[in-house]
């Protein structure tokens, strides 16, 4: 098959559609497949952990908000993966609009769950449609960081994912990830091949000179912890066109250190790479 | 005294259309129907005025028919049909001439509907998956029909803003998927081999025939003013649209698309137009909550909307295109409307 498409369910009465494929390009029979080839990955090679896992909402609106890091990141499939397996409810992971221009890569993203980072599109999911939507504020500037800068969290953004929280009446709910960093480390940066590709970076990963090719895609075997933090709600009225900045980046500068000093925490405690 | 409309574009698909369903409104006394060519439906009381493209005639016209509604369906979103000139023609001076006829001194226009398309949108990996009327395209446009649509689309604004007189709404249609309705996809679609641009299934939005001409009397029934985005519920990957019409995937490259196809199109053998192009790269879908709110029930989804477009051909494939039976004779016409030999249903 030239694009991945999920096979045509049997026509039953009233049921008009071939694809399962929702209006974001999700397929919930393509997650199962991902989530059945994901699992000897999520609890053999990583082995997951989950840090007060019951603070993520059963239903209604979630915006999931984790520090972001390691060249191919491996923190939004292990955290959708998670919460996709454990709650049966599924996660739209926001990321760069740069996949959708990606052949078969972009579909794939696509139909696993990818959807474009703009605040349209998270607005409806977690307001008209009370979905978990996860979001790395820090962007690309997370995993394309040098190892040295290692669990020190980027800017986040200029606090869209704030103003989204606070249009919607949606609560925030941040997310400390310990292990990404080491399980794909960027030894430095090719800009210039960046730019030929049209990526948004170009990493040198040890993964990439110890492994080879195959390097690319597979991350070290690190112990992946993840820690979930208190909700936060915002004491604003939802549905404004716009909130102070002023407020928007305070909130966002505080939800980043909330993160940072439980990343800290977690390091603190840390034993070992491999086995935490 | 009942409403007196005027449409455009009475020799094309939409006006005809629209026109047949205006007949049957009560409420509606005259109905002008504008075209350069012989109209392809019959039209029962409606008149037919010949004009050209860039409407000449038209400000005789309003002055001397005290037209208070202007349907304006004549904006070609489909660039197959004329060349990059001739549409910026069409939409822009057309729409230009128009609109300088209806605020002229004595003119009668309360009411003014355009159909317009979501291709003012554009289609880029930047774009929000869902458009609202106030969003803004996230790349200047490319092509000419979609130039010439957002620039018609701007006189028509500046018009609403200088003639508070007037209702004016302008409806932007998602692509039409339709029996008899010949545009760039629903040829591609009739084709046993449906282009793919490789690597792409893109989630696309369909309205059906039926519900853009009864959002154009909705919107002229109720005297709407604003924006509004027109098109089915939901929207469905392209491969799935394919297999639903019983079509089968052709992969055509997707990288370099124009400049590896270029052979085909010089030879005449396939072209497809940039807008489809894009189209079938990020797909589009345009929020309707706002002609929801209005009021507005849809008969049709997209997905019901390929349905029974598929239907219509599946039908075709069995039984071949229907022949057009009507042909316009201009005494003919004249004979039913004005003789005092025909009997008039009341």
């Amino acid at each position: 098959m030239i694009v991945p498409v999920p096979t045509p369910v049997e026509d039953t009465e009233g049921n008009l559609r071939r694809s399962d494929v929702d209006e974001w390009g999700r397929s919930e029979r393509v997650r199962n497949v991902i989530r059945t080839a994901y699992e000897p990955i999520y609890s053999k090679w990583f082995r997951v952990e989950w840090k007060n896992f019951e603070r993520i909402p059963v239903e209604g609106g979630g915006l999931l908000v984790a520090n972001h890091a390691g060249a191919v990141p491996s923190d939004a499939p292990v955290i959708m993966h998670g919460i996709e397996s454990r709650l049966g409810r599924p996660v739209y992971g926001m990321a760069d609009y740069f996949f959708r221009s990606v052949p078969f890569i972009g579909t794939m993203w696509s139909r696993s769950g990818g959807v474009a980072a703009r605040p349209e599109n998270a607005e409806r999911l977690l307001r008209d449609q009370g979905q978990l939507a996860l979001v790395f504020p820090e962007g690309t500037k997370g995993p394309s960081k040098a190892f040295a800068d290692r669990y020190h969290l980027r800017r986040f953004g200029r606090g869209g994912f704030i103003e989204i929280a606070m249009r919607t009446g949606t609560p925030i709910i941040p997310m400390a990830v310990v292990g990404s960093e080491e399980a794909m480390p960027i030894l430095f940066r090719l800009p210039a091949m960046a730019k030929i590709l049209g990526t948004p970076y170009f990493p040198v990963t040890l993964n990439l000179l110890t492994m080879g090719p195959l390097g690319i895609v597979l991350p070290f075997p690190v112990k992946m912890r993840i820690s979930v933090l208190e909700p936060v709600t915002f004491d604003v009225e939802p549905g404004l066109e716009r909130y102070p900045r002023s407020l928007v980046l305070e909130e966002s500068e505080r939800i980043r250190e909330l993160i940072q000093e439980e990343v800290f925490e977690m390091l603190k405690a840390r034993r070992s790479i491999w086995k935490g | 005294m009942g409403k007196r409309v005027l449409v455009t574009g009475a020799d094309t698909f939409w006006g005809g259309r629209v026109i047949q369903a205006l007949e049957d409104d009560p409420d509606i006394e005259v109905i002008l129907g504008l075209g350069e060519h012989d109209p392809s439906v019959p039209f029962d009381r409606a008149e037919f005025v010949r004009a050209d493209q860039t409407y000449s005639i038209l400000h005789r016209l309003v002055q001397a028919t005290k037209v208070d509604t202007i349907i304006h369906t004549f904006l070609v979103s489909d660039s197959t049909l004329a060349k990059s000139r001739a549409l910026h023609e069409i939409n822009v001076i057309g729409t230009m001439n128009l609109l300088a006829a209806a605020s002229a001194a004595g003119s009668n226009v309360t009411n003014l509907v355009v159909k317009s398309s979501t291709k003012v949108y554009g289609a880029n990996e930047r774009d929000p998956y869902w458009f609202s009327e106030d969003t803004r395209r996230s790349t200047p446009a490319k092509t000419m029909v979609e130039r010439s649509l957002i620039e018609a689309e701007a006189l028509i604004a500046d018009f609403a803003i200088d003639r508070p007189q007037t209702a004016v709404s302008v409806m932007r249609f998602a692509n039409v998927l339709s029996g008899g309705l010949a545009t760039p996809i629903t040829q591609n679609l009739s084709r046993p081999l449906c282009p793919i641009l490789i690597g792409f299934d893109p989630l696309l939005q369909f309205v059906s025939a039926e519900d853009v001409v009864r959002t154009l009397e909705h919107a002229t029934r109720l005297q709407l003013r604003g924006v509004y985005n027109v098109a089915g519920d939901g929207r469905l990957p392209w491969s799935e649209i394919i297999a639903i019409v019983g079509s089968r995937p052709l992969p055509l490259p997707s990288l370099h698309h124009r400049i590896l196809m270029r052979p085909l199109a010089a030879a005449g053998i396939y072209e497809m137009p940039t807008e489809l192009a894009d189209l079938l790269r990020f797909g589009r879908g345009v929020d309707c909550a706002k002609i929801l709110a209005t009021g507005f029930t849809f008969r049709r989804s997209s997905v019901a909307a390929v349905q029974a477009f598929g239907e219509h051909l599946r039908l075709d494939r069995s039984t071949g295109s229907e022949p057009l039976t009507y042909r316009y004779e201009h005494d003919v016409e004249q004979f039913f409307r004005h003789s005092p030999a025909v009997v008039h249903r009341d």
